[in-house]
């Protein structure tokens, strides 16, 4: 026979907790279930930039010759932007799978919200575990670009976190979608191929926007890739971008964190208080 | 001056109150106006068939759900206000389960429990615990998705109980469950009463109900039709016994015609005619005698059952 061990537990002290650390017992519930596809994340964060930088750096580079492309070797042009694709790559799949899951599929978001847990914190959480999934992708990336070179250590490093928060400017806006949804018809695969593919092939990833038709350069001006990709640049090899345009490639991937950060919150709370 | 009284005050205080507690959504009314109060330590049902508003009344106990209008109290604070010192509080079983099936079934449990802030070396012991209690040990490293029906509602359970909540919610704990499955877990829900755990379940299954309710609302169409204790119920809109009848199908409605006067009440289902009397048997010989002639008939006790039908002119389980 078994007795329950009853403790009694004062109750205000585990609501305090909730309230101020809520959002990171739900990143360290979303943490342990990637950890269940742990290696899928991790052959996916060496293996990705591995055959990215092989084939940009052996193959095209190759193509391209050593014509300097923004004023240094292809594989240097391109690593920064490889980084901040793969962030984005994290972005994609955190932001719209398990929120829908959450919501729906699975619904982990009706059992947490009746703990001390808020809707809004929920989403904190989810962001939280995204940024700690994007910046260790972005990590690796980074060494592995040292080891072939297209990087050196010093202010390169600071990429990392550009690259995060390319991840966060793509993904948060498209978790805002997600958790509006009630089921998933196409929408999740729609955004993959008619948002993230775009973004990647026209935001200056494998070459420089200007070198694109006018027409087709104001893809890149709302991308945030091409924005977080430019900045990285800045950062990995000193690419020559003007002042203002650096304050605005940053105030375009904060007008994208922040309010729809908020308005994910506000449609989570409108769910699940219904 | 007595510790006492004092004590007596706050023990016998009711650790839910709702008064004209409203639900809509949209045009649809879900709750339209409920009053009732749980005292601590009581098991309190509410009893209704689908679509009546268990559901979303037990949302709104949980302080998960915003009610449209009302009072609502849950151990002397405003849902509106103290969600989270509320739910602190309470555990939650909820109708649809909703366990991570990407865990382990024991990760499910630590998990939960460091919602409420708990650290992880008691969360991993309680855990344990509790898994002993829903019988679950075997089946601590098992995926989710393996486990039976009935086991998912046991863990859900220990889940809810991961912060020795004061107040347990429990919307259709047993349904969908088979005959022994819900053996089992009604035993593990009468240990945790015994152990001085307020219960508030919600059920359609009369002798769910009967087995665990110490005091009960019958709820329809978003209103309660009635309060009392199982028996007092059965008291106050049963007879002591209920004769029913059978005549096939086709002739149950045209017979029933023909016994009105027998017994208190009369009753015609599509598939039998109930006769509501305090002596069964006593009533059947007198209709033998007057050359009724079932196919089949038979004496039982009145149950909640009896209740529901007389209160709605409906059954429970449609
Ligand atoms: N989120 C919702 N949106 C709209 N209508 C709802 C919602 N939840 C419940 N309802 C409606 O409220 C009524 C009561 O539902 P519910 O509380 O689930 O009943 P029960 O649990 O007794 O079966 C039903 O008519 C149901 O359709
Ligand atoms: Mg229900």
């Amino acid at each position: 026979m078994t007795a329950i061990q009853t403790r009694v537990l004062d109750a205000s002290p585990s609501a305090a907790k909730a309230r101020r650390f809520g959002a990171w017992y739900v990143a360290e519930h979303r943490l342990r279930v990637m950890r269940s596809y742990v290696s899928t994340v991790v052959i996916g964060a060496i293996g990705t930039p591995l055959l990215y930088l092989i084939a940009m750096g052996v193959g095209l580079g190759h193509l391209v010759g050593s014509t300097p492309i923004d004023g240094v070797s292809y594989l240097q042009f391109v690593a920064p932007a490889l980084m901040c694709s793969a962030a984005v790559t994290v972005a994609s799949e955190e932001f719209t799978y398990p929120v829908l899951s959450g919501f729906k599929w699975n619904p982990t978001f009706i059992g947490i919200s009746s703990s001390p847990i808020t809707p809004g914190q929920i989403i904190d959480g989810m962001v939280i575990s995204v940024i700690v999934r994007a910046f260790v992708t972005s990590v690796i990336y980074w060494v592995i670009i040292l080891f072939f070179g297209a990087m050196t250590v010093g202010v390169s490093a600071l990429s990392v976190i550009v690259a995060t928060l390319v991840g966060l400017a793509f993904g948060i806006p498209i978790m805002t979608y997600i958790a509006t949804l009630e089921r998933d018809t196409g929408q999740i695969a729609m955004v993959m191929r008619l948002v993230l593919l775009p973004l990647t092939l026209f935001s200056g990833t494998f070459f420089p926007l200007t070198s694109m038709p006018v027409y087709l350069q104001w893809i890149g001006w709302i991308s945030p890739i091409w924005h977080g990709t430019q900045l990285a640049r800045v950062l990995a090899y000193g690419a020559q971008v003007p002042g203002w345009l650096i304050v605005v490639h940053v105030l375009f991937l904060l007008a994208l964190i922040v309010p729809f950060w908020w308005l994910s919150r506000r449609i989570a709370k409108r769910r699940l208080t219904a | 001056m007595s510790p006492v009284g004092v004590t007596l005050i706050i023990v016998s205080s009711p650790v839910i109150v709702a008064s004209e507690l409203v639900k809509r959504y949209g045009g649809v009314t879900a709750v339209g106006g409920i009053s009732f109060e749980v005292a601590p330590g009581e098991s309190f049902g509410l009893l209704g068939p689908n679509g009546a508003g268990k559901s979303t009344t037990m949302r709104m106990v949980g302080a998960v759900s915003t009610r449209t209008s009302g009072r609502l109290t849950i151990l002397g604070l405003d849902p509106d206000h103290d969600g989270p010192e509320i739910r602190a509080q309470l555990g939650v079983v909820p109708q649809a389960d909703n366990l991570d099936e990407e865990l382990r079934v024991r990760e499910n449990l630590m998990v939960y429990g460091r919602y409420f802030g708990l650290p992880m070396s008691y969360v991993r012991r309680k855990a344990d615990d509790l898994l002993a209690f829903a019988q679950l040990q075997d089946k601590a490293k098992s995926k989710v998705t393996d486990l039976s029906g009935g086991m998912k509602r046991r863990l859900t359970i220990a889940r809810g109980l991961m912060n020795d909540p004061r107040i347990l919610l429990l919307d259709e704990p047993t349904t969908g469950l088979d005959p022994q499955a819900r053996h089992i877990l009604w035993d593990r829900l009468f240990r945790l009463k015994e152990q001085g755990t307020t219960l508030v379940l919600t059920t359609h299954y009369m002798d769910e109900a009967e087995q665990l309710c110490d005091r009960l609302i019958v709820v329809d169409k978003g209103v309660i039709m009635a309060e009392g204790t199982p028996a007092s119920l059965i008291r106050e809109y049963s007879t002591r016994e209920v004769l029913e009848l059978r005549f096939g199908a086709d002739r149950n409605a045209e017979m029933a015609e023909s016994l009105s006067g027998s017994g208190d009440r009369v009753e015609a289902l599509p598939d039998r005619v109930l006769v509501y009397t305090a002596d069964g048997e006593g009533e059947l010989a007198r209709l033998t005698e007057a050359g009724i002639r079932p196919l089949t008939s038979l004496v039982r006790r009145s149950s909640l059952e009896d209740v529901f039908l007389r209160l709605t002119g409906r059954s429970l389980i449609e």
